[in-house]
Parts: C-alpha cells; sequence; structure tokens
C-alpha cells in the first residue's frame, strides 16, 4: 500500500480512472434537460421528466446514477422551444394571397416517446415545420382574408393548434402555442394594389375636405351677409321714404363723381338740366318764394 | 476556474526552481544533490527508470524536500503532496463558493443541476464548484428590443386592409430569474421569443383598428393592448419576464403612398385657409352694415329734428358737388334740346379714348 502511495504516476493513473467511472457514473441532470437513460439501445427510465405546474428545484433534476460503460444518456431539452416556419405564401377563401410567417411553440412532454420516434429535437422540428406549414395553409385557405384581421383569427389559431398538437403527440410532444408572427400583402401586384386604393381613398379624402371647407366658407358669407342684411333692413326700416333720399344722393355722389381723372377732374359726365328741373326751382322763381 | 489556473502556474515556476527564496543549494539528507540545475518536473526524464526514486516525480519531491530544511522525516515525499493538495483544493473552494452579487444580480444556485436557492444581492456562500454552480441574471436592468432593428420598413396590415410602416420598441425585464433560466430555450436570444410575442402581438393589435386609428388617435390604446398581451402570453410560457412598456416611435404611412397623404393635409391647410378669408369677409360686411346703419342713424336723427331743412340741404349739397365736377347745360326750351349740346358732347367725346390710352401706356 505505501508502495503504491508513493508511487504519483499510480495515483494519477487509479485518480483518472476513478474520475472516468465516476463521470460515468454520476450524471448531473439541469433543470432544463430531460434525460433517457438508454442501455445498449433499450429506453431504461427517465429522469427529470416533465410534469405540468411543476416547481423548479423539487425533484428530478439533480445527481443521478447509472450503471457505467452500459447506459446511456440521451439528453432531451425540458423548455419551451420554438418552431418557426419559413415564409409562406398562403391562398384565402376569396383567392387574395398573403406572406404568412408563423411561429409555434412545443414542449417534450413525453421523452420515450419523443425518443422512440424522432431520436433528437431537430427531427421533430423538422417533422413538425411542413405540418405546421400544411396546417396554416388548410386553415386560413377556408377563410376569407378579412378574418385574418379580425378577432377571428385567435379561433383559426386554435385550430391550427389542435391539428398540430394532434400530430404533435406522436413525437412526445405538446404544443403551447401557435401564431401568426406576419401577414404581409406580397410584394408586386397585391401589394401595389393596396398602394393604389390607399391612394384613392386619400384623393377621395382630400378632395372631401375641400369641398367641405368650401361649403363652409360658403355658409360663414351668407350668413354675414344675412346679417349685414338684417342690419341695413332694421337701421332703414325706421323711415323708408328718407331711406329712398338719403341712398339716392350718396348713389348720385358715387355714381357721377367718381368718373373723372386726376388730369381731367371734370369726369366725362354731361348732365343737362331741364329749366324744370328741381335743383334750378329758385333760378327760376327769380327771387319769388314758394313754386 | 480559468483564473484559479493563471494563479496556479506561477507557483510551480518558483516550486522547480532550485534558487528559489527557501533554496539552501545542496540538499542534506536527499539522495540527489541540488545543484543538478533546474529541470522541470514535467519534462520527460530521459534518465532510465530505476524503480523507487529514481522518475522525475520523486526526484523533484526530494528537491523540494530539500528546499524546506529537510527536516522533514522520511515518507514526508507523501506529506507534502497532500499540503500541495490541500492549498489547491483550499483555493477552489474559495473561488468557488464565494460569490459577489451585484447590486441588480440574481443568483441562481443549483447543486448537481437541481434548483437550490436564489441569492440575493451581496456576497453568498454556496458548495465548491462541482456540486453547485450559480448563474448571475441581471433583474434589474431594462432591456430593450426595437423592431424594426435597422431602418427599414416595418409594414403591417391594418384592420381596414391598409398598410402601414410602424416602428416601435419593448422594454422589459426580468422578474423570476429561476423561471428566466429554465422555462423557455431561446429566451437571452434577442431574436427569439420576446421579440416574436411582441411582433405577433404587435401585428394582432393593428389589425384590429383603422388605419387612422394606427396612424394617430389610436396608438397609446395600441401600446396598451399589445404590453398586456404581450405579457399575458409570456406569463402563459413562464417566462418570468416583466413588459414594461411598448412604445410606437413611429407610424407613417408606406413611402409610397405618402405623397397622397401629404395631398390630405395640403388639402386641409387648404380648407382651413377658405374658412379663414370667408371669416374675414364675414367681418368686413357686418362691420361695414354696423358702420352704415350707424352713419344713417346719426343722419336720421339729425333728419327728424328739421325734416324739410336738412332734406333740402342735402339735395343741394350733392346737387353741388355733382355739378361742379360734370359738364352741365341747361336748356330752357323744350324744342333746343337736339341741337345745344351736341358739339359740347361731341367735342369731349374723341378726347377721352384718347385719355384712356395714354393712361394704358404710362
Amino acid at each position: 500500500m505505501n508502495r503504491v502511495l508513493a508511487n504519483p504516476i499510480a495515483l494519477v493513473i487509479g485518480a483518472i480512472l476513478l474520475l472516468i467511472v465516476a463521470g460515468n457514473t454520476f450524471a448531473i441532470v439541469p433543470e432544463t434537460q430531460q434525460a433517457v437513460i438508454v442501455r445498449f439501445g433499450q429506453p431504461e427510465r427517465i429522469l427529470n421528466r416533465y410534469r405540468p405546474g411543476e416547481r423548479f428545484g423539487a425533484d428530478g433534476a439533480g445527481l443521478a446514477m447509472r450503471v457505467p460503460f452500459v447506459d446511456r444518456i440521451v439528453w432531451i431539452d425540458k423548455r419551451i422551444q420554438s418552431i418557426d416556419m419559413e415564409n409562406q405564401q398562403v391562398l384565402s377563401s376569396d383567392q387574395l394571397r398573403l406572406q404568412v410567417d408563423a411561429f409555434a411553440r412545443y414542449r417534450i412532454v413525453d421523452p420515450l416517446r419523443m425518443y422512440i420516434s424522432a431520436q433528437t429535437a431537430e427531427n421533430v422540428s423538422a417533422q413538425l415545420r411542413p405540418i405546421l406549414a400544411s396546417a396554416l395553409r388548410n386553415e386560413l385557405g377556408r377563410s376569407p382574408f378579412v378574418s385574418l384581421l379580425s378577432p377571428e383569427r385567435s379561433q383559426m389559431m386554435d385550430n391550427i393548434q389542435r391539428a398540430l398538437n394532434r400530430v404533435a403527440r406522436q413525437y412526445g410532444a405538446e404544443i403551447v402555442d401557435v401564431r401568426i408572427k406576419r401577414a404581409d400583402l406580397p410584394d408586386g401586384t397585391p401589394l401595389e394594389s393596396a398602394y393604389a386604393r390607399m391612394r384613392s381613398a386619400r384623393q377621395q379624402e382630400a378632395q372631401a375636405i375641400q369641398a367641405q371647407g368650401l361649403k363652409q366658407a360658403q355658409i360663414i358669407r351668407a350668413e354675414a351677409d344675412a346679417e349685414a342684411a338684417a342690419t341695413y333692413a332694421a337701421a332703414f326700416n325706421r323711415d323708408p321714404e328718407f331711406y329712398d333720399f338719403y341712398r339716392a344722393m350718396q348713389s348720385y355722389r358715387a355714381a357721377f363723381l367718381t368718373r373723372g381723372t386726376p388730369d381731367d377732374p371734370r369726369g366725362r359726365t354731361t348732365i343737362i338740366l331741364s329749366p324744370n328741373n328741381d335743383y334750378l326751382r329758385q333760378f327760376r322763381s327769380q327771387g319769388r318764394s314758394g313754386r | 476556474m480559468r483564473r484559479f489556473f493563471r494563479r496556479r502556474a506561477p507557483a510551480g515556476a518558483v516550486l522547480s526552481d532550485n534558487r528559489g527564496p527557501w533554496g539552501q543549494g545542496g540538499g542534506s539528507d536527499g539522495g540527489d544533490s541540488g545543484g543538478d540545475g533546474p529541470r522541470s518536473p514535467w519534462e520527460p526524464s530521459r534518465r532510465p527508470a530505476r524503480g523507487g526514486g529514481a522518475d522525475p516525480f520523486d526526484d523533484f519531491l526530494k528537491k523540494s524536500r530539500a528546499r524546506f530544511g529537510g527536516r522533514l522525516p522520511d515518507g514526508g515525499d507523501r506529506r507534502y503532496w497532500l499540503y500541495g493538495l490541500a492549498i489547491v483544493l483550499l483555493l477552489w473552494i474559495g473561488f468557488t463558493s464565494i460569490h459577489r452579487i451585484g447590486p441588480q444580480e440574481r443568483g441562481v444556485v443549483t447543486i448537481f443541476g437541481r434548483y437550490a436557492w436564489t441569492m440575493a444581492p451581496g456576497v453568498g456562500f454556496t458548495l465548491p464548484a462541482p456540486i453547485s454552480r450559480v448563474q448571475h441574471v441581471n433583474v434589474g436592468e431594462i432591456r430593450t428590443i426595437n423592431i424594426p432593428d435597422g431602418d427599414g420598413e416595418n409594414l403591417i396590415l391594418t384592420g381596414d386592409q391598409n398598410v402601414i410602416d410602424l416602428a416601435y420598441s419593448v422594454r422589459w425585464n426580468v422578474r423570476d430569474p429561476v423561471q428566466y433560466l429554465f422555462q423557455i430555450r431561446d429566451i437571452d436570444d434577442p431574436n427569439g421569443t420576446i421579440r416574436e410575442v411582441a411582433e405577433s402581438a404587435m401585428r394582432a393589435a393593428v389589425s384590429r383598428v383603422s388605419l387612422d386609428d394606427a396612424l394617430g388617435a389610436g396608438r397609446a390604446q395600441i401600446e396598451q393592448t399589445v404590453a398586456q398581451n404581450m405579457q399575458q402570453l409570456l406569463d402563459d410560457y413562464g417566462a418570468g419576464v416583466t413588459i414594461q412598456g411598448v412604445a410606437i416611435n413611429q407610424s407613417v404611412p408606406p413611402a409610397e403612398v405618402n405623397d397622397a397623404f401629404l395631398n390630405v393635409s395640403a388639402k386641409q391647410q387648404e380648407a382651413q385657409s377658405n374658412i379663414n378669408a370667408a371669416r374675414a369677409y364675414a367681418l368686413q360686411v357686418t362691420a361695414q352694415a354696423q358702420g352704415e346703419a350707424a352713419a344713417f342713424e346719426k343722419v336720421y336723427a339729425q333728419y327728424r329734428a328739421a325734416p324739410e331743412v336738412t332734406r333740402r340741404r342735402m339735395y343741394y349739397e350733392t346737387m353741388e358737388a355733382i355739378l361742379q365736377r360734370v359738364d352741365t347745360t341747361i336748356v330752357e326750351t323744350p324744342g333746343v334740346t337736339p341741337y345745344l349740346p351736341l358739339p359740347e358732347v361731341q367735342r369731349r367725346s374723341p378726347n377721352a379714348p384718347a385719355a384712356n390710352q395714354q393712361q394704358g401706356q404710362r
């Protein structure tokens, strides 16, 4: 014994061997992973399996033991993972094209089944991706374009999730959520025609605004004219006969006096008065009073 | 770990140098003399193994023992190893079991992978490294996701099938570090869950409002809805994340149709200026009416005081003013009317167009 301890090489080799054995016997199962212990290719047991509503640190994760060199551990993620669908062009039931980008989130709830049917999580994603796409196409193809833009959308998502879940269960996965990330009009004609529609709608709005403005302006003018007329009427109506005279005087001044130019203040108006004109009454009466 | 090894390396160098601070020159009771010259104990020995103390480790140990004064009894080789091991272990334990948690951080402690407890800010102790592991999670920092990332357009369909270009940002932080670490795979990927959820929630919210709402009045409402929906979704996932807020930084019509939108606001301005002009006209007309009415009433008041005189005075004044400025011809006898004024009329008539022409040329 002493001899062995005194020989560091033996010590080191022993330590390394021990480490190898320990490393193959003990396994640390983190909270984020589930593990399937496989003995000679045969699944033996499952560690840290997902249970709904489970709290972290309860049991499951932690130190695990296995038979060294016989048992193999297959790690399977316990967390929620996502399947990203590629951008898809989908035809709605009213023959409108849409560029749809969706994602699904899933969790492996049955690691054993997943190991048997798909081996790796990548395989599961690869299997589910086309199914997500086809479920999406089916569901959207059944409904008109507008329903994508309405609260019905969540109903559609539920349908897709149900369809996808049916397949996912075969792989030991559970779909947590399916969601449309984007639903756009495809570039080119559909987008262009949407733009054209937006433009024409704006033109219509612009014209409506313009007409509305003109209408309001006209109303304001008319109201002002009416008010002015009322003001005039209220004042002039006190003596229509005097108004007639007063206004006539103003009118004569305006009509006859404004014709002249600065060079020729005498204007172009020629007035021929008859001696019978009232203005010449005194002229005619030669100093006698009365008419 | 890396830091630990870096610290260890110089210690090894000191030990291998037999002229170090503890060196005493030759060994007093060792089999080999210390004057052999420095040789790294890790270099393979060129001497053939002769069993026992002949291999390089033994050699090294003997020399080392000599440095400590050689007072150790036989079998001190082993004990020295144990001391070294103990120091290494102590350092290891020290470095891996004392943890400093920053004021914004939480330390999530796992023992053999299983979640144990969460450390608050300050200094905390755990079991040493392979047993315990501490993951630092920054819970205080508010992180921001900008959508879209660059300057590009982010076109979204609105409820009335129009297209809007929307740029927004989402602020979030970690609420529950344990859930944050263990629940979702791509949560700390900036293009991962939170971003996807944000895009999905925003598009769902915008698809329920009209373009005009999304452009203006409805923005605050959208921000609120998106934040709520995101929080709901992430809670359903158990993400352990709090959405602090969603801010729409820009919501404009797509560049392609921007001109049409600008035209609308131009027409709005135009309509407003039309209305303003009408208001000005209205003011003018009513003021004029009031002025004229007032003038009439003033005159009328005077007229009422002395109707006949005022009337005649006004008549004469007006006639005077007019007849001063116009050509006046008085005809006494009705029969002469056609003849008398003619030369006068004809004399003046050709002048008038000439004067007009002069004016036009000026």
